[in-house]
């Protein structure tokens, strides 16, 4: 069947070796009408260089208030098969790892009430399931549940689909267990999730080790970050195997080749605290320098390891520029222990959200409620006290804020006192 | 029981959340969960993660376009079902990586794999560049600057003999966000690709007591531009222009406060950003190349620009130093006349805390 709509410059993207998005609809475009008024609209917007979607609308499924975007387009007049054109997030299983059959059944279902395209995943880490009509959205929703056992993501403003890094899954770094703490934070906060009650959106990423892998420090108003307090492990001979190149240096993520490590240039001169030695036959690390930034545990996977009394480090307030600027994520929480049941993670969380929910504005993220307020207020109301490991320096401005509370007498004067010491 | 359309509540299914992450394991994670000892990249795109139990894991990782279809999806569930007992998983940058126990069937699968025309690029592990986290941009978004799929695919053709190597002197991870909303938040990236508008919202003073809530489109603007007004018989706002900082962000609380224009939008390249802890902590992306304007369908110039920042970092950059680490090597001074980008007033920073960007001592390059 020949596709409606002509779409010259995005035919000049299905060439090239990257696989094309283009030629991917195109396919579908044959049997679906809506994926051939995409291209049409999308071929619009290449030639107008504006984009054609309107605002989002108020659609979803019964009794959530998050998990579907509404998505109009500007031009029904042109392209009526994707005048309704909604998204539905559906939250992925931690760390997404898949078995075909479910795959498969995610496909018919959207085959046969959706457009048959997917975002695998969206940024935040749900399947998006990209363009739907808003008499399909409660069906999606019966065979979601009722077939795949999966249910759907968050929008708007409330907690979003948490994401974790492979972890212990397939990983010999991780130090917490990201899956497991992803799936208890998603399964505890069904409500929060599907049903706004925040002042805006709130972000957990779980990453098993500072490597990150999740960007949990950059993107989540809350990171949880493995590390550990004690020694790293190392095995000397496996060190001693690496200098006499016996072993590919970087688990060979600078290709396959075996070579002699320079291990004073490539390991010990990299190291940001300089604490290691190496004497020609032993590594000596001096741990308590260390912090824990993971190169020389890249650098030979073989012969260095995490160390074994692992937890997390806990840090809140990341978030991209809008509004007050991008944020990282700060120290606040520099290490839990981050067992089931995570009884002490999850009082720490009321806490925090209790006082967001206060004293946040309409779309204050949390990081931006506490720049306006200050760590210490953050800190106050989350029961947590000063540690030097949540700065990088103490301030160098005077102006501190006291309270009456730790000033002998409050703050209230004797006027008459005072004169009789001084002439007025 | 199939879905009834007059009876909703029948039979509902509420906040049953994901699929428990242990449900579509490969018996060898079951069996190996938390007891990995170590893995190998053993060429580019092809891991194997070898467990304290002695047992095997290979992964191969192939490259996404991540919007895609469902007969994309259906073909990657025969290749998982054939080589791999039908399990697969994602990687948080859209790449696929399918596990395989078997090691007999690792050649095959990978020969298969080139087989199928460009579907499934080999890459993406250790020093390469990876596929590019990306939002919506123009396919489905309704406040970009710029489209994002289609920049995408430009940029990784021209970068794709990086993907499947690792000839560089670290990874490279390239993000796109089509507006300063960032859902791709790609604030932390070795190279972002980002959409900027540079004219101010115009004002539908018809149309915006019927659409908008106006408290929240004043609350909403981080400069404090916005006003009410009472324009003729139409309650509505007045713009302070010369605030406005284009962040979009009126316009996504107001529908009639259009920002997007064909001459004003465009892209802006940033540097230097990255989010391990690992050697220095994590860094910013900051101003390369302030805009450049939209050229669809092939971005010619966004493709030679980030081409360039590619280059002169592998050709200048030490063994294991990010871009951001080079840069704080060799200094911006050195990063704008080694890439030739011009320096202009837009990389000076205006906006809150702008004086912790400026330089407060006299060493520095000539």
């Amino acid at each position: 069947m020949a596709l409606k709509h002509k779409t010259p410059m995005l035919d000049e993207l299905t060439k090239g070796p990257w696989p094309s998005f283009v030629t991917d609809i195109k396919r579908v475009a044959e049997r679906k009408p809506e994926c051939d008024d995409l291209l049409g609209l999308l071929e619009l917007s290449y030639k107008d260089k504006e984009g054609h979607w309107k605002h989002g609308g108020i659609v979803g499924v019964f009794g959530y208030g998050g998990g579907v975007i509404g998505r109009y387009c500007d031009r029904p007049d042109l392209f009526p098969n994707v005048a309704h054109f909604h998204t539905m997030r559906v939250n992925q299983p931690a760390s997404k790892f898949y078995k075909t059959d479910v795959l498969r059944k995610l496909c018919d279902i959207w085959e046969g009430k959706g457009s048959g395209l997917f975002n695998f995943h969206g940024s935040t880490g749900d399947i998006i399931l990209l363009g739907t009509t808003t008499d399909q959205l409660e069906p999606i929703f019966y065979e979601l549940t009722h077939e795949l056992g999966m249910d759907l993501g968050g929008s708007g403003s409330n907690m979003r689909t948490p994401e974790g890094c492979v972890g212990k899954a397939r990983c010999e770094w991780s130090c917490i267990d990201t899956q497991d703490i992803i799936y208890d934070i998603t399964m505890r906060y069904q409500d929060e999730l599907h049903r706004p009650m925040f002042p805006y959106k709130f972000k957990f990423k779980a990453s098993g080790c500072p490597n990150d892998c999740v960007a949990a420090i950059a993107r989540a108003d809350c990171s949880i970050i493995g590390t550990w307090r004690d020694k790293i492990r190392i095995d000397q001979e496996a060190v001693r195997a690496y200098v006499g190149g016996e072993l590919v240096p970087h688990g060979g993520a600078d290709g396959p080749e075996k070579r002699p490590l320079d291990i004073q240039a490539e390991v010990i001169d990299k190291c940001p605290t300089k604490c290691m030695e190496w004497d020609g036959k032993n590594l000596k690390i001096y741990d308590e320098d260390c912090v824990r930034c993971m190169h020389c545990i890249n650098i030979m996977p073989r012969a260095l390891r995490p160390g074994e009394d692992v937890g997390a480090t806990i840090l809140v307030g990341a978030k991209a520029p809008i509004l007050e600027g991008a944020q990282l994520s700060s120290v606040v929480i520099p290490f839990m222990k981050m067992e089931p049941p995570y009884e002490e993670f999850h009082e720490f969380v009321g806490r925090m959200w209790d006082w967001w929910m206060e004293h946040g504005k309409n779309r204050e993220r949390l990081g931006e409620l506490i720049q306006r307020l200050g760590l210490r207020e953050f800190l106050n109301a989350v029961g947590l006290q000063p540690d030097p490991r949540m700065i990088n320096t103490p301030r160098y401005n005077p102006y501190i804020f006291y309270d009456p509370a730790d000033v002998p007498g409050g703050w209230t004067r004797d006027a008459k006192a005072y004169r009789e010491r001084h002439q007025p | 029981m199939p879905f009834d359309p007059n009876d909703i509540m029948k039979d509902r299914l509420t906040d049953i959340g994901p699929p428990k992450y242990d449900k579509f394991f490969p018996p060898i994670v079951k069996e190996n969960y938390g007891k990995w000892k170590y893995h190998e990249i053993l060429e580019p795109g092809v891991l194997v993660h070898v467990s304290e139990t002695g047992a095997k894991l290979y992964s191969v990782r192939v490259g996404t376009s991540r919007l895609v279809s469902v007969d994309f999806i259906r073909e990657v569930c025969d290749i998982a079902d054939k080589y791999c007992d039908g399990y697969l998983r994602w990687t948080t940058r859209n790449n696929i990586e399918f596990l395989v126990t078997d090691e007999s069937k690792l050649r095959p699968l990978i020969d298969d794999l080139k087989s199928r025309s460009n579907w499934f690029p080999i890459g993406g592990t250790g020093a390469s560049i990876t596929s590019i986290v990306h939002t919506q941009g123009w396919v489905h978004c309704h406040t970009p600057a710029i489209d994002a799929s289609g920049i995408v695919k430009a940029v990784m053709d021209d970068l794709f003999e990086y993907f499947g190597s690792h000839k560089l002197p670290a990874q490279v991870r390239i993000a796109l966000a089509c507006c300063l909303n960032m859902c791709g938040a790609v604030h932390c990236s070795d190279i972002a690709i980002l959409g900027v508008h540079r004219k101010p919202p115009f004002i539908e003073h018809e149309r915006v007591q019927n659409v908008c809530e106006i408290p929240l489109v004043i609350a909403a603007c981080p400069t404090a531009a916005i006003k009410p007004k009472k324009v003729g018989e139409y309650k509505s706002i007045e713009i302070n222009e010369a605030r406005c900082m284009f962040c979009g962000n009126c316009y996504t609380m107001c529908p009639a406060l259009p920002i997007a224009d064909q001459d004003g939008d465009g892209v802006a390249i940033w540097v230097g950003g990255k989010v391990s802890n690992s050697r220095v902590p994590p860094m910013f992306s900051k101003l390369a190349v302030p805009y450049i304007p939209n050229e669809p369908p092939r971005w010619p110039t966004v493709v030679k620009t980030i081409r360039k920042i590619v280059e002169v970092y592998a050709s200048d950059a030490r063994r294991y130093e990010r871009i951001g680490e080079w840069i704080n090597r060799i200094g911006w001074e050195r990063f704008f006349e080694k890439t030739g980008f011009e320096f202009r007033h837009e990389h000076i920073d205006d906006y809150r805390l702008a004086m912790t960007t400026w330089r407060t001592t006299t060493q520095f390059k000539f």
